[in-house]
């Protein structure tokens, strides 16, 4: 089902044709209106008449997560503050917050496109969307409850936090999808087990993860526990929020972007050059439309890659590839790039294993180190010290067969990792500060 | 003839060890003999209690992954070579001992060992054929 099937369906030569038509317009808009900009652009050599293809994109300098920090909180904002009827900002844990401006018309943009997503993830009218996304500076709550008004939806505002009341609501009120981090869902399914509620008996059929970078095995888990259909939708507060790009419940394969809104390009993240179709690099994205804070080539770090294969779903709009990580994720473990989701991969491949896991990286001499976390469970449990030690050594080994990567699997008891109502921290580098 | 046994898993941490003991003790269940078996990263305590049922629900509250087993008791003449005759009979028939204990209490003039089986049944019908003494659970656990 769609939201705007005009749009969501758009030929590919007619989105090409109306990404260029706004993308001369974004920059005549920045080069005028932010000084950032038109430095940058002067530097370049490029002026708002010398875009003439889509190509021409490529001539453009990157904009960093930097130069938001640098510009805190609003000098890039494009429109005057008398026209921002919303300011968000991400969460700050590695600095300055960045801060992100909506325009009414932003708004609009937004909640449409989250709509879009709704639809796209098979949710329509008269279902009840349990939003668990944190309401507050964080795009996630306000988004996703902006876009579950404009499909015409019912929205419990949840939020984030309170379990067993979210778990109560969920089952008194009949909610029907559930939005949230793939890791909160899963605390949640194991909260409601422990106060012997089955996940399986509530009405939930359709569950909305993003914010956090998840594996196709923990997708598996996550609809076996919690017995609904699970799709990942991708967001992130410096280019809107959630509903950047969802995937659709037909394919289930990649998630559309929605083009008419958004240039993506894939590119290699250490010498910036722009990828081909299926080649794994860095998300950037150019937002067409934006008024608050448009921004030019914005590099999101996210690894992924781009495919414009028509989808059995009809949309037109290009998928990107699952987020394997994020480029200042990426862990280098004596020279072997690792992304955190290729080892929950492993992971969620060993009957028993719950998706719970710390990675803990150090350096011991010359030498780094990878410890993997894994709680025990009842099902994994033995009295015999050999059969532990062979679910250590048989995790040990997959890893190192997948990855390359040597590590030491410490079994730790249940609980003993710390659980999030957010995004969860998988990663502990010991090596940093 | 069989005896129940508890097994909790207990990273090696500071205090876990006391902690169980502790929530065992709240619980009003007594300890009739345990054993402790450990690596570097974590260890596997087996406990002989006088109420499982209760010890293994107090443990799981406190968040413990706790599993019960069947293991057997078995009297050990108490004199030099007592210990080698049972496992030369059970040896003779084949059967694996996958670890073992000594219980606390003595059995009127008699040591009582504590054995986990591969093959439980096997080895209790192989040691009562050869006349050693099995003793059932209930009689353990109130010794």
């Amino acid at each position: 089902m769609f939201f705007n099937e005009d749009f969501e369906t758009l030929p590919r030569e007619a989105i090409r044709a109306l990404q260029l038509k706004r993308l001369k317009s974004l920059v005549a808009r920045v080069y005028s209106n932010v000084p950032f900009y038109r430095q940058s652009l002067d530097k370049a050599g490029i002026t708002p008449d010398s875009i003439k293809s889509l190509e021409d994109l490529q001539r453009i300098p990157f904009t960093y997560k930097q130069d938001m920090r640098d510009s805190y909180p609003y000098n890039l904002f494009a429109a005057p503050m008398e026209d921002i009827v919303r300011i968000h900002a991400s969460s700050g844990t590695t600095g300055k917050p960045t801060v992100v401006g909506y325009t009414k018309h932003d708004i609009e943009t937004w909640s449409e496109l989250m709509a879009r997503s709704f639809a796209a993830a098979g949710v329509h009218k008269g279902d009840i969307i349990h939003n668990s996304y944190g309401y507050g500076l964080f795009t996630g709550g306000l988004g996703a409850h902006y876009g579950a008004e404009r499909l015409g939806a019912s929205v419990i505002p949840m939020s984030g936090g309170n379990t067993k009341k979210q778990i109560m609501i969920m089952q008194d009120f009949g909610s029907t999808v559930l939005t949230c981090t793939p890791s909160y869902s899963l605390f949640m399914a194991e909260a409601a087990k422990e106060d012997g509620i089955d996940f399986r008996d509530l009405k939930l059929r359709v569950g909305i993860f993003g914010a956090e970078p998840w594996s196709e095995e923990m997708r598996g888990d996550i609809e076996s526990k919690l017995n609904l259909s699970a799709v990942d939708i991708y967001g992130l507060s410096e280019i809107m929020g959630p509903g950047v790009a969802i995937e659709c419940h037909e394919a289930k394969k990649g998630l559309h972007i929605w083009e008419d809104h958004f240039i993506a390009e894939i590119i290699n993240p250490e010498t910036g050059a722009v990828l081909g179709e299926g080649e794994l690099g860095e998300l950037v994205i150019t937002t067409i439309t934006k008024e608050g804070i448009p921004l030019l080539r914005y590099r999101t770090r996210d690894i992924t890659s781009i495919s414009y294969e028509p989808c059995v779903c009809g949309r037109t709009h290009a998928r990107i590839a699952r987020m394997s990580g994020r480029s200042d994720d990426m862990l280098i473990i004596r020279g072997v790039n690792v992304f955190p989701s290729q080892i929950e991969t492993v992971l969620m491949g060993v009957d028993g294993v719950e998706p719970h896991y710390l990675l803990i990286v150090d350096r011991k001499g010359n030498l780094d180190t990878l410890e993997v976390q894994v709680e025990v469970n009842e099902k994994l449990f033995s009295d015999e010290i050999k059969h532990l030690q062979a679910l250590s050594g048989k995790i040990e080994k997959q890893i190192k067969e997948m990855l390359g990567v040597t590590c030491h699997v410490r079994l730790v008891e249940p609980k003993s990792i710390a659980r999030s109502e957010g995004k969860a921290k998988r990663v502990i580098d010991k090596r940093k500060g | 003839m069989h005896v129940e046994q508890i097994s909790v898993f207990i990273e090696n941490k500071f205090g876990r060890l006391a902690e169980v003991t502790r929530t065992l003790g709240d619980a009003g269940v007594n300890i009739r003999t345990l054993s402790l078996a450990d690596t570097s990263d974590f260890g596997i305590l087996r406990l002989i209690v006088n109420d499982t049922e209760r010890a293994k629900t107090v443990l799981k509250e406190k968040g413990f992954t706790v599993s019960k087993t069947e293991v057997v008791a078995v009297e050990i003449p108490d004199r030099p070579g007592g210990l080698a005759d049972v496992l030369q009979a059970l040896d003779a028939d084949g059967i694996n001992v996958e670890y073992m204990y000594a219980f606390v209490e003595r059995s009127e003039e008699n040591a009582v060992m504590i054995f986990r089986f591969d093959e439980t049944e096997k080895a209790i019908s192989t040691l009562t054929g050869k006349n050693f003494t099995v003793l059932p659970g209930d009689r353990l656990y109130s010794m």
